[in-house]
This record gives structure tokens, sequence and C-alpha cells, in this order.
């Protein structure tokens, strides 16, 4: 039939020289966006350095000086004395104690209600405006006002609460003092911990739980088998958040009780150390422990539990 | 698939106790607000004799007017400027290729995770020296900071969602990375930077540490650090009612805040904290 | 209006990866060219980098005579259709079409003029003050076509534009985009990966497969005279069957049967110093049911008996599907297709067996099970070198092949 296609005779190209031979290593435009990128990066930088990192280098230095407010002329440097008077301090074990039951109790009462609520509003078939604006409600509320409530309410022939438990005064006993500040952060917090957990509930496909109910699973082993293993990556997240969160407990002790009868957590201390004390070293003694602490726990999910360092989407 | 009664029932009962459990400490409050001075230790839930004495008592000075004040002005401009400030860091953060985005993502990451205690320390005496303390900047720059995390980790992920091809047409289309920043990203970007200004500013509205540490007078002490030092209307009646009334006067307006932006809170909550 | 040209270009990513490997590629002013291949061969790599999304690694990148190797995608009066038509969301089609030229600073009443004349050219009238929500997937087609119409560019850059629509709507668009392009005469550089579209729309196709150029040259080149076995098996579909055969005197000796040579092949063969094994490519539409073949035609090729696996009707054509024992051939450009084609991952021909497709006149009488009666057709077939797959025979005039 036809011949096979000529190709279209190709344009003379013109004499212009090849490129000089070390080409940088960037283009302009590649250079362009690096400095973009490092101008709109630079005023969050420079606050959180400024704001942030200084401070700490500093507590660090005044950690290890004797330092009364009272008589500043005197500050000097006792090197890690601070911290061996801390760390020999039944206060600050009794603190550290307090602290940590807080943190378990509450991270795992959280777990099981957020968990609870995070499917309420997820699969909840009426109301579901009013749900999840009932829920925000503690997340809105200031910390403050929701303890001042919870004192209220455990006052003695003041509160509700009081009254319906015999008018004693639990906020005076070291144990259910413990457990009022226990349920006054996890009213608080609740919330944010049900948000997590149902952000991670919408990464389960609804088809896995259908693959599941054909296959004759019963709702719980369906929760168990399919949708918690699914969930697992954002459990730990929220974990994660919420521990770190729950160990720098402060607001709801203050006020429920100014760490009275045994009830003061870390940073109760290092406030009243610093601000009732007036002493910079210790204070700021307690305040890098306190540090050392939250970066242990944060390395022990991220390492020991394998949880995803959240932003890990953001790096590349 | 039609709901049975069963169903209707069963989740309205669900429904009722979250909202019974969320609402009753708050009614708690409005009620002990309402109370008249002399039942208010009478224990029971609902006032037994209404008053609006307590709400009187506490603009009879001028304390509580200023925490407002106070409270609401250092709210409003951290809340501006960190969301201005982590808008440009989170696209670049979203969107740009350059060295050092990862030292940034964590930094940002660890002072998220600050106990904030460490942080007051050293602040209280370099504001002192600076002549910060007891201001409002004094309140303001660690309220930026660390909000800012949470603005950056929030508003990369709205960015995020952002096609990337809307950028590389816009460039096509003859736009410099400004432009097709201002023309195109920003304008799509607009809810999100409104719902991380909510967050940011709930945020800031809640702080209680940094308030007491860092404040000392009417100057710029917030409501949050006046509730926790109330002394009630005079020597002699318990300030309960007092503190109570100071509450719901800032719990209120967040209440019906939250109810009107709760489809965005839970966006902006949900997007940027846990990707995986 | 304006060639292209692609002088050694090369695009290799820090981490060591080439995606594109020194690639030379002249392109004519006015020339509708496509690049197709399977997905990863580099064809949309080569697109960015003559938009100027993608840095160049090395070589140069020449538009109407001049080098735009370093320049912005602004500065090389190009437009670009994306696959996903990335319009903005918050701008109406009107907005979204004169943004570019608002950027460039025309003047007001010049930017309303193109825009209702693009709209007009491309059925837009209409909806010039809708969002892109509001739009069906056809229409906003039309609207990213239109934005880069507006700018009435040198050079347009087309990714994919059709692969998010409908089966339907795509043969539709397909015309709409050849007559475009007629129509305006402008250079365009077109990328997908459906090779129907490639062979329908191109003045010119370059069959890509991992970063370089297998085939350049008309459609109806690649399809008679492909230069290897890559291009064979990409360009047709179904696409052409491969068997193993031998070179036994004059021929051919393969599981059909001996096919005799035609002299062109054998020509090739001898030329090429080719050994006894080579790669037979014969096209479904070469075979023929034995009973339908006119007796006079028959020596051109040999009957053989095989067993129908599978028969398929489109109701124009039948298409018989057999399997030959003796194992399939083997060629990395054949794993690669296969991969491509989804084929791999179906366990079909693993060795044992390789399955051979037959496209058969409609009116046939052979039924599926049926110990058929075949014929193929000996003048049409390429043979290919088994290690390097090229074609031993490429440049043929093939007279009078099976209709």
């Amino acid at each position: 039939m036809t011949t096979t296609q000529t190709v279209v005779p190709p344009r003379p190209v013109p004499a212009t020289t090849a490129k000089p031979e070390t080409k940088s290593h960037l283009t302009s435009a590649a250079r362009a966006e690096r400095r973009l990128g490092w101008m709109l990066c630079a005023p969050a930088v420079i606050v959180m350095l400024a704001v942030a990192a200084y401070p700490v280098a500093y507590s660090v230095y005044l950690s290890l000086q004797r330092y009364d407010l009272r008589f500043p002329d005197q500050a000097k440097f006792i090197g890690l004395g601070n911290y061996t008077a801390v760390l020999s301090s039944p206060y600050w074990w009794d603190a550290l104690v307090n602290t940590v039951i807080i943190t378990i109790a509450s991270v795992a009462i959280e777990l099981v209600v957020g968990m609870a609520l995070a499917l309420v509003m997820q699969r909840t078939l009426i109301g579901r405006g009013l749900v999840r604006t009932a829920i925000l409600v503690p997340y809105g509320i200031v910390t403050v006002v929701a303890a001042r409530s919870w004192q209220f309410a455990f006052t003695p022939s003041t509160g509700y609460l009081s009254k319906l438990l015999g008018n004693g005064a639990p906020l005076t006993h070291h144990g259910s003092a413990l457990a009022i500040i226990i349920l006054a952060e996890v009213w608080k917090t609740t919330p944010f911990m049900a948000l997590l957990l149902m952000a991670g509930l919408a990464l389960v496909p609804d088809d896995l739980q259908n693959a599941a109910k054909v296959d004759g699973a019963t709702a719980w082993q369906r929760f168990t088998h399919v949708t918690l293993p699914l969930m697992k990556p954002a459990i730990l997240v929220a974990l994660l958040f919420r521990a770190l969160d729950a160990f720098r407990i402060f607001d709801n002790i203050y006020i429920l009780t100014s760490g009275g009868h045994d009830t003061a957590s870390v940073s109760i201390l290092g406030y009243d150390n610093l601000f009732t004390g007036l002493n910079l070293g210790i204070g700021s003694a307690i305040s890098v422990l306190i540090f050392v602490c939250v970066a242990l726990i944060a390395l022990l999910f991220i390492k020991g539990f394998g949880a995803a360092a959240p932003g890990a989407d953001l790096r590349n | 698939m039609a709901i049975t009664t069963k169903q209707k029932i069963g989740w309205s009962t669900a429904n009722l106790v979250v909202i019974l459990v969320s609402f009753v400490p708050v009614l708690w409050i409005v009620s002990l607000s309402l109370k008249d001075p002399s039942t208010i230790t009478d224990g029971s839930f609902w006032p037994r004799k209404w008053t609006w004495e307590n709400y009187s008592g506490i603009f009879k000075t001028s304390e509580f007017t200023h925490a407002l004040v106070n409270s609401i002005g250092i709210a409003i401009i951290s809340t501006v400027l960190a969301v201005t400030v982590a808008s440009m860091a989170a696209y670049a953060i979203a969107r740009l290729r350059f060295p050092g985005k990862n030292v940034i993502v964590n930094t940002s990451l660890l002072i998220a995770m600050f106990p904030t205690i460490s942080l007051v320390t050293p602040l209280f005496n370099i504001e002192r020296s600076l002549g910060l303390f007891d201001t409002w900047l004094g309140l303001i720059i660690p309220y930026v900071t660390f909000g800012l995390p949470l603005a950056i980790f929030t508003l990369s992920a709205f960015f995020r969602e952002i096609p990337s091809d809307l950028e590389k047409a816009a460039k096509v289309d003859g736009a410099t990375p400004f432009q097709a920043f201002t023309k195109v990203i920003a304008p799509l970007a607009t809810p999100g930077m409104f719902t991380t200004a909510i967050l940011v500013f709930i945020f800031c509205w809640n702080d209680f540490l940094f308030a007491i540490s860092l404040t000392s007078t009417v100057r710029a002490r917030t409501v949050p650090a006046a509730i926790g030092f109330f002394t009630g209307n005079s020597q002699f009646e318990s300030p309960i009612g007092s503190i109570a009334a100071a509450s719901v006067i800032i719990t209120i307006p967040i209440i019906v805040f939250v109810m009107l932006f709760q489809r965005r809170i839970v966006a902006g909550l949900t997007s940027g904290a846990v990707k995986g | 209006m304006a060639g292209i040209v692609l002088d050694h270009v090369t695009k290799q990513y820090p981490n060591g990866f080439a995606a594109v490997k020194d690639i030379t590629l002249e392109i004519a002013d006015g020339e509708f060219i496509i690049l197709v291949g399977p997905s990863g061969c580099g064809k949309s790599t080569t697109l960015n980098m003559i938009c100027g999304l993608e840095e160049i690694t090395e070589g140069d990148l020449r538009i109407g005579g001049k080098v735009v190797t370093n320049t912005a995608p602004k500065d090389r009066d190009i437009a670009m259709v994306f696959q996903s038509y990335a319009l903005y969301p918050h701008m109406t089609v009107r907005e979204n079409m004169a943004f570019a030229l608002k950027l460039a600073k025309t003047p007001k009443t010049t930017i309303d003029k193109k825009v209702t004349e693009a709209a007009r050219t491309l059925d837009l009238t209409g909806l010039l003050d809708h969002k892109p929500a509001n739009l069906s997937g056809g229409q906003r087609q039309r609207v990213a076509m239109g934005r880069a119409v507006v700018r009435e560019p040198a050079v347009f850059l087309m990714d994919e534009p059709l692969s998010n629509l409908d089966a339907k709507l795509r043969v539709q668009m397909r015309t709409e985009v050849a007559r475009l392009q007629k129509r305006l005469a402008t250079t365009m550089v077109y990328v997908t990966h459906d090779q129907t579209e490639a062979m329908t729309l191109g003045d010119r196709v370059a069959v890509m497969r991992t970063g370089t150029i297998q085939q350049v040259a008309a459609p109806q080149e690649l399809y008679r005279s492909p230069a290897n076995i890559f291009v064979a098996g990409f360009i047709g579909s179904p696409g052409m069957n491969f068997m193993p055969a031998t070179v036994e005197g004059d021929r051919l000796r393969c599981e059909l049967g001996d096919l005799p040579m035609s002299d062109e092949v054998r020509q090739g063969l001898e030329g090429s110093g080719a050994g006894r094994n080579v790669i037979l490519g014969v096209r479904p539409e070469n075979f023929q049911d034995a009973a339908i073949v006119p007796a006079s035609d028959r020596h051109f090729g040999i009957t053989f008996t095989a067993p129908i696996d599978v028969l398929e009707s489109t109701g124009a054509d039948v298409y018989a599907y057999f399997t030959l024992a003796g194992g399939p051939a083997q060629n990395d450009a054949l794993d690669e297709l296969a991969s491509d084609s989804g084929r791999a991952d179906t366990g079909a021909g693993d060795g044992q067996a390789d399955q051979v497709v037959a496209r058969l006149e409609s009116h046939t009488q052979i039924k599926e099970g049926d110990a058929a009666l075949l014929w193929v057709d000996a003048r049409p077939i390429h043979v290919f070198d088994p290690t390097t797959g090229v074609n031993l025979a490429p440049q043929r005039e093939v007279i009078g092949s099976a209709a």
C-alpha cells in the first residue's frame, strides 16, 4: 500500500554553543525556592529559639547555682548541688510518684472513655451536632473554671457531690484528692483524646468492617481484630501527646488542693520552690529534671512502642 | 437503611449520657453564680434562692473588668501574631524544598512537648530584668511561642490539602512564588487559617501557669489568674459566688463560640494532630 | 509557534536515579507529537522538563531556536494542560482563563476579547461565570484547555489530559483535541500511556521506555515497522503475539509450523548475521479462520490446528485465544510489557505455555473449545533478535496483508 512515512525533516539546528562545562548544582529557580523557604520560616524560628531555646539554656545555667531571690547578690555556682538536694528530697519523690500515678491513671481512663466517645461521635445516627458540641465544651472551658467547679462540688456542705458522698472533705485526703484530680483531668481532656481517636477511626475503611461482618465476626470481634489493630498508629500518637500533657499537670492541682495533703505534682513542686520559696536554683533544677522525664517518656513511646513521631509526613 | 426505634433509643441514651457528663459541671457553676450568698453552703445543685448579686458584685471594682480586657486583648494579639508567623512557616514546610526543614519541624515538636514550668522559671527572671514582667508583651511572647507549634502543624495539614498542581499551573501561567501564594494559595487556605486562629485563641484564653507566674497586678493579670486568686467582694463573704460569676462570664462566650464553630474545630484538631 | 529541540537531555535525581537518559528529539514547528510509554518510562518527566517544572540535569533545550534550558516556565512562552486540570477553585471560568494574562499586565479590553474568543472556540461561552466545582469532567477539561489556548503560546504541552474522563467521553474529546490543534497549528507535545490515543492523534509518536526513546515515527510506521520488540508489543491492541522460532533454511520453525520467509525477512536475517534462534512477532490480525481464507492466498502462509480456550466477540470482530506448548518467548522487554499490562500478575504465561490471540472475521464458524483450523499470513510477520530485541527486518513494504 503506502510506503513507510518519511520522517518530517528536522529543522536546521542553529549553531548555538553548548552550555559551559560545569553547570551550577542548583538552577536559579531552586535557589530562589530555598531562599523563600528560609525567609518564610525565619520569624517562627527566631521566636522559638529566642523564647524557648535560650531560656532553657539559661535554666540549666541557673540550676547550677545557689540563687535565692531574696539574696540575689549571693548567687554562686555550686555545680550539681541543687540536683543532689532535689533528688535526695522526699518531696521530689513523692511528687514524682503522684505525677506518675496521675499520668497513668488519667491516660488509661481517657483512652477507654475517649474510644467510646469516638465511636459515639462517628456512628451516632441522630443529634450529631449537639453531641459534638457537648464533647467540645470541656475542651473550650478554661481549665481553672472547670477546676473551680469540681472544687466547689466537693467542698463539704456546699457541693452537690460532697453531699452525695456523705459530706466528707475528699479534697483533704491524699487518696480521694488524687482521685478527684484524676477526675478533673479526665473530664477536661477526654474530648481531645476522643478527637484524635476519631481521626484514627476514620482511617479504618468501611469495607474491612463489612468483610469481617460477612466473615461472621461479632461487633466486639470486629472491634478487637479489625479496628484496633488498624488504629494502632493513631492510638500511639494520641497516647504520646496525652502522656506528655498529663505529666505536666498543674492547673487542676493548683486549684483543687494547691498541692497540699501530699498531692503535689512535679510541676507544682517546681512552682512552689520558685514563687513561694523564691529559690531560683532549686526551681530551675526541678524544671530541668522535669524536662528530662518528659524526654524519657517521649523516647519510650517513639523507640519503645514505635509511635510515629508526629509530623512525620512533614519531613522529606 | 431505616433507623429502628430500638436504635434510636440506644443512641439517644448514649447521646444523653455524653451531654449530661459534659454539661453538669458547667451547669453547677452557673447555678453557684446565681445562688443567693446566704444559701451558698446549702449543697443543693439548683439555687433555692436566685440573685444577680454575684454578677453585680464582681463589676463593683475594676479588677475583674481589667482582667477581662487583659485576657481579650492578649489573646487576640497573640492569636493574630501566631497565625501570621505560622502561616508563612507552614507554607514553606508544606510546599517548598529547602534544607533545615527537619530541624524546624523537630524544634516545633520539642516546644509543643515542653513542660511549661521549665520555661516559666527562666522567663520569670529574664522578664524581670527586661522590664517585661507584668506587661501584656510579657504574656504575648510566650503565648505566641507556645502557640506556634500548634498553629504550624494545623496549618501545614491545611496547606497540604491544596493540590500542588495549582501552584504549578500558576507558575506556568507566569506567577512568581509570592504571587502564587497570595493569589492562589492564600485564598484557599483562609478557612484553615480561621480554624487555626480559633484553636490558638482557645489555647491563649485557657492558659494559667504563665498568667500567674508572669503577672502580678491588674496591669496584665488575665481572667484565669484572677479566678485563681479571687478573694471575693468583702473579707467576710465566701468568694464562691463571685468566682462562679466570673467563671460564667468567661465561659459562656466560649461555649457559644464552640457551638458555632464545632465543625471547624473538629476538622482542625483532627487534621493537624494525627497524620499516621 | 516554534519548534522544540531536546539535545542530549538527561534528568538525574540526587539519589542517582536517571528518569530520562540522554534523549535527543527534534519537534518541528506546528507538529503534533505524542510521548507514549508505560508508567515510569520518563514521558511526564520529559514534558515537565520542556515546561520548566523539572530541572534539566544535562543537555540543552531549545524552543524556537532559543536556549531555554534554565529559563523559568513563564518566560518560555508555553502553556500546559495538567492531568488534574489544576483549575483555580476559587475563581470563575472567566477568571481562570484570564489569570495568566492579568499577571502579564495585559490591558483589560484585550483580556476580555481573548477570553471571549477562546471560550467560543471551546464552547464555554455559557459557563464563563461558573466556578469549576459546578462543572462536569468534560467541561473542566475544556476550561483547562481554554486556559492554555487564551495565551496563544508557542507550544502546547498536555499531560494525559483525557485520562480522568470516562471511556466514551475520552473518545469524543480526542477528536476535539485533534481539531483544536489543526485549527491553531501550534506545536503540541502530548503525553499519554494509552497507545490508542497515541496512534489516533499524533503526527509522530515517540515510544519511550525506562528513560530512552525507543522509536519516533508516524503512527503507521510504528505499527508496520517497529524498530524493536518493545515498540512492536506496545503498539497495537490486542498486542502482538511473540513466540520463539528457529531459522531452518528458508523457513522459520515455530510452534505453529514452518513458516515461509518473505524476501525481506530472508535478506534481513542474512544481513544481520542472526543465529538460529529468533523471536517471531505475529499480530492478531495476521491470523484468520482457515475456512474463510481464499484459496489463492493460502500459500502466503500456513495452516495449523489449535484448541480454542476462549472466544470473545465484540460484534465487529472475534478474538480467539489459544495456547501453544513449548514455552513463551523470553526477553526483558517482554517482561516489562507483561508487568505493565498486568499480565505478569495473572500467572498466565508462567513458563508452561504461551497464550496467543487471533483476530478472526465476525462471520467465522469457529466456536470456543473447537480444535480450530487457523491460517497465519507469513508476509507481515516480524522477526526479532532474542537478546537485543532489535527488529531484524525493519524497513519493509508490506503488500496486501490480511485485512
